[in-house]
C-alpha cells in the first residue's frame, strides 16, 4: 500500500508538472462547455427579421406586436419593394422578411382568409426551417385567439408540449455530449500516454525489475487519471448548473456512480491501447481516431441515431459512450434511476470487465 | 565450501528461443559476491536477452539458473527484491527533482520513511547533489544524471546490480568517476553486472565474458584473455571474436 501511495504522488508530480496536460485536462471541459453552449447554439434567438407592412391595420399590428414580443426575433420595419427586399437579404443581415399586403385586415374579415408572405434565407436550411416554423406558429396562435369570436363547427388544434426541455434548450444535449467526450479523451488518451511515456524513456523495465507488481503498475498509472476525471465531472456538472442554467434532475450520487463506472471503461480501453503500441504520437493517434471520433459520431450527441442506416446503427452499440450519453441524459434532464437504467449499467459494466481482462491478458503476454 | 556460498549468480544451459530463433544458447557461468562482471558482445550476441532472464523480466526456455540463490522460473518475486537494475536508456525521470526521485525509488522498494530520509540525505552527501537537490532532473548534465541513476539503483542494497551500458555518451573522465561509485559498491559485497561497449571500461572488471551468436565464447580475467590472444588490449581481444559472428545489427 505504501508503495503504491509512493507511485500514485509521482504520477500527480508528472501530470501537475506538465502544463501540456493540465491545460487539456482543466481548459478543455470549461472550453467545451462554453463553445457548446454560447457559440455553436443551435436555437433561433433574436433573428434579425424585416417587416414590410403595407396593410397598416388592426390586424397586422396584433400580429406584428406579437411576433415582436417573441424572443426569438428583433424586428426592423420598412417600407421596401420587391428589389430592395432582395437585395436587403443579400447584405445578409436579416434571416427572414415578412409582409403584410395592403388590405390585410379587410381581407380578414371579408373573405374569410388573408394572406401573409414569409421569405427565409435558406442558405443555412437548419434556421430558415426554424424561422419559418416559429413564425407559421405564432401567426396560428394570433388566428385562433381571432376565431374565437367566430363559429366555426370543427377545429384540431395539436397542443404541442416539449417534454424535459419546455425551452428547447440546446444544452440539454450537448452537456452530457461534452461529458462522454472529456472523459473519454481524459482517461483514454491521457492514460494510454502516460503509460506509453514511461516505456519510451526505458523506465518501465526499471519498474517491472522492481518488486512492485507489473499489474500494480497499471493500476498505479490509471488512478490519478480516475480522480482527474472525477474532478472533471464535478466541473462539467458546476458549468452546467451556473453558467448554462441546466440542473441534474436525478439523482447526483448515481450520476456519479455511472460516471465512476464510464471513466474506468475508458482506462481500461487506455491501458489496452498502451499495450499495444509503443510511441507516445501512435497512441494519441489512436486514442484520437479509434475514440473520439466513434464518441462523436455514434454516441448519438451530435448525429440522432435513430436516422442512421442500419448497420452504423449496429456499430453504434458497441461505442461506450453511446450507452453512457444514454444514461447521464437520463438521469440529467429526465431524472430517471437505476431502476429504469439498470440495462445501459449492464451493458457498461460488460464491457468494463470484457475490455480489462482482455488488456490484463495481454499485459501478461507482453512479460513473457 | 566457501566458494560454494558465495555464488550470486549460477547459470547452467541457459537458453532463449523466440521460435526458431535462439537468442541466448546454453551459457552457462558463474559470478561470486563482490565481483565486477562484463558482460559483453556485439549488438544482437544475445547480451539483453541473458539480462532480462537473469533480472526475472522474461523466462528461459531451458537450463537452470539462480540469482542470489532464487531460482529464475519460479522464484521472480524474491530476485527482483535483492537486484537492482539500470538500464542502457537513461533510467530516472526527468521531471521530477533529485530527491523525488531518490524517494521514488525507495517507496516502490519498500524502504521505511525513516530508511529514505537517511539514504536521501547520505545520497545527496556522496555525490555533492545537496544544492540540487530540489532540482528537476532534466536540468542535471547527462553524467552526474547517471551516477544519481546508478546510487539509485543500490538504493535498497541489493545483492547484485545489473547495469545495461550505465555509461553511454559520456566522456572517459565521467566515465572513470562513474567507476568510482561501481568500486564503492562492489567493496561494500554488491555484486555488479555489467554489461558494456567500452573497452576502456572492460579493463575495469574483474572477469569479463564475451557472448557472440548467442553463445558465451570466452570467460576469464582481462590479462588472462590478452595473454591468451596474444595481444595487449581488450579492443583487440574483442575484434578476434566479434568478427567471427555471424548475426550483428
Amino acid at each position: 500500500m505504501k508503495q503504491f501511495l509512493a507511485f500514485v504522488t509521482k504520477e500527480f508530480y508528472h501530470v501537475l508538472r506538465d502544463q501540456r496536460t493540465l491545460l487539456i485536462l482543466f481548459g478543455m471541459p470549461v472550453a467545451q462547455i462554453l463553445i457548446f453552449g454560447f457559440a455553436l447554439t443551435n436555437e433561433v434567438k433574436d433573428s434579425e427579421i424585416l417587416v414590410v407592412d403595407y396593410a397598416k391595420d388592426n390586424a397586422s399590428q396584433e400580429l406584428l406586436t406579437k411576433i415582436g414580443s417573441s424572443r426569438y426575433f428583433k424586428i426592423r420595419q420598412a417600407a421596401l419593394n420587391h428589389k430592395e427586399i432582395l437585395s436587403t437579404f443579400r447584405q445578409g443581415k436579416i434571416k427572414a422578411v415578412v409582409v403584410f399586403p395592403v388590405n390585410f385586415n379587410e381581407d380578414l374579415l371579408h373573405h374569410n382568409k388573408a394572406q401573409i408572405q414569409v421569405i427565409a434565407d435558406a442558405t443555412d436550411v437548419n434556421t430558415a426551417n426554424m424561422i419559418t416554423n416559429y413564425l407559421s406558429s405564432i401567426i396560428m396562435d394570433y388566428q385562433n385567439q381571432v376565431n374565437k369570436t367566430l363559429k366555426m363547427p370543427y377545429r384540431i388544434t395539436p397542443e404541442v408540449r416539449m417534454l424535459y426541455n419546455p425551452q428547447l434548450k440546446g444544452a440539454h444535449g450537448f452537456v452530457p455530449g461534452v461529458m462522454a467526450l472529456v472523459l473519454m479523451l481524459v482517461s483514454v488518451m491521457m492514460t494510454a500516454i502516460s503509460i506509453v511515456r514511461e516505456k519510451e524513456t526505458g523506465t518501465m523495465e526499471i519498474l517491472l525489475v522492481s518488486p512492485f507488481k507489473p499489474v500494480l503498475v497499471i493500476f498505479a498509472k490509471a488512478f490519478p487519471y480516475l480522480a482527474l476525471s472525477l474532478v472533471n465531472v464535478v466541473a462539467i456538472l458546476l458549468l452546467s448548473v451556473f453558467v448554462l442554467d441546466l440542473p441534474v434532475k436525478g439523482s447526483v450520487p448515481l450520476l456519479f456512480a455511472e460516471s465512476t463506472l464510464f471513466i474506468i471503461t475508458c482506462l481500461a480501453l487506455g491501458i489496452f491501447i498502451s499495450i499495444k503500441t509503443e510511441t507516445q504520437q501512435i497512441a494519441m493517434l489512436i486514442s484520437l481516431m479509434g475514440m473520439l471520433l466513434p464518441t462523436m459520431m455514434f454516441s448519438g450527441f451530435l448525429f440522432p441515431i435513430e436516422n442512421m442506416p442500419v448497420p452504423l446503427q449496429i456499430i453504434s452499440n458497441i461505442v461506450p459512450s453511446k450507452w453512457f450519453y444514454i444514461i447521464v441524459k437520463s438521469i440529467m434532464i429526465k431524472g430517471l434511476g437505476i431502476s429504469m437504467l439498470w440495462k445501459e449499467t449492464l451493458i457498461l459494466l460488460g464491457m468494463t470487465v470484457f475490455l480489462l481482462m482482455v488488456s490484463l491478458k495481454s499485459f501478461k503476454i507482453r512479460l513473457q | 565450501m566457501m566458494m560454494q556460498d558465495d555464488k550470486v549468480i549460477v547459470c547452467e544451459k541457459l537458453t532463449k528461443r523466440f521460435g526458431d530463433f535462439i537468442a541466448t544458447n546454453e551459457i552457462s557461468f558463474e559470478v561470486h559476491k563482490g565481483e565486477i562482471f562484463g558482460f559483453l558482445g556485439a549488438n544482437g550476441a544475445g547480451k539483453t536477452t541473458a539480462m532480462r532472464m537473469l533480472c526475472g523480466l522474461s523466462s528461459p526456455s531451458s537450463g537452470k539458473a539462480t540469482i542470489a540463490g532464487y531460482d529464475v522460473y519460479t522464484q521472480t518475486e524474491q530476485i527482483k527484491k535483492n537486484i537492482g537494475y539500470m538500464s542502457q536508456k537513461f533510467s530516472l525521470y526527468e521531471n521530477l527533482t533529485v530527491r523525488e526521485n531518490i524517494e521514488f525509488f525507495g517507496g516502490i522498494y519498500g524502504l521505511s520513511d525513516q530508511k529514505i530520509k537517511s539514504k536521501t540525505e547520505e545520497l545527496l552527501q556522496v555525490l555533492g547533489l545537496k544544492s540540487e537537490a530540489n532540482k528537476l532532473v532534466a536540468s542535471l548534465p547527462l553524467g552526474w544524471k547517471q551516477k544519481l541513476s546508478f546510487s539509485v539503483a543500490v538504493l535498497h542494497e541489493p545483492k547484485i546490480v545489473f547495469l545495461d551500458e550505465p555509461t553511454g555518451g559520456v566522456d572517459p573522465v565521467t566515465r572513470r568517476q562513474f567507476w568510482d561509485l561501481i568500486y564503492e559498491a562492489s567493496d561494500r559485497g554488491i555484486t555488479v553486472f555489467v554489461t558494456t561497449h567500452y573497452m576502456d571500461e572492460a579493463e575495469y572488471c574483474n572477469r569479463i565474458s564475451i557472448m557472440v551468436d548467442g553463445k558465451m565464447e570466452v570467460l576469464d580475467t582481462p590479462a588472462n584473455l590478452k595473454n591468451r590472444f596474444h595481444v595487449r588490449s581488450m579492443d583487440e581481444v574483442f575484434y578476434q571474436l566479434a568478427r567471427g559472428a555471424k548475426r550483428g545489427d
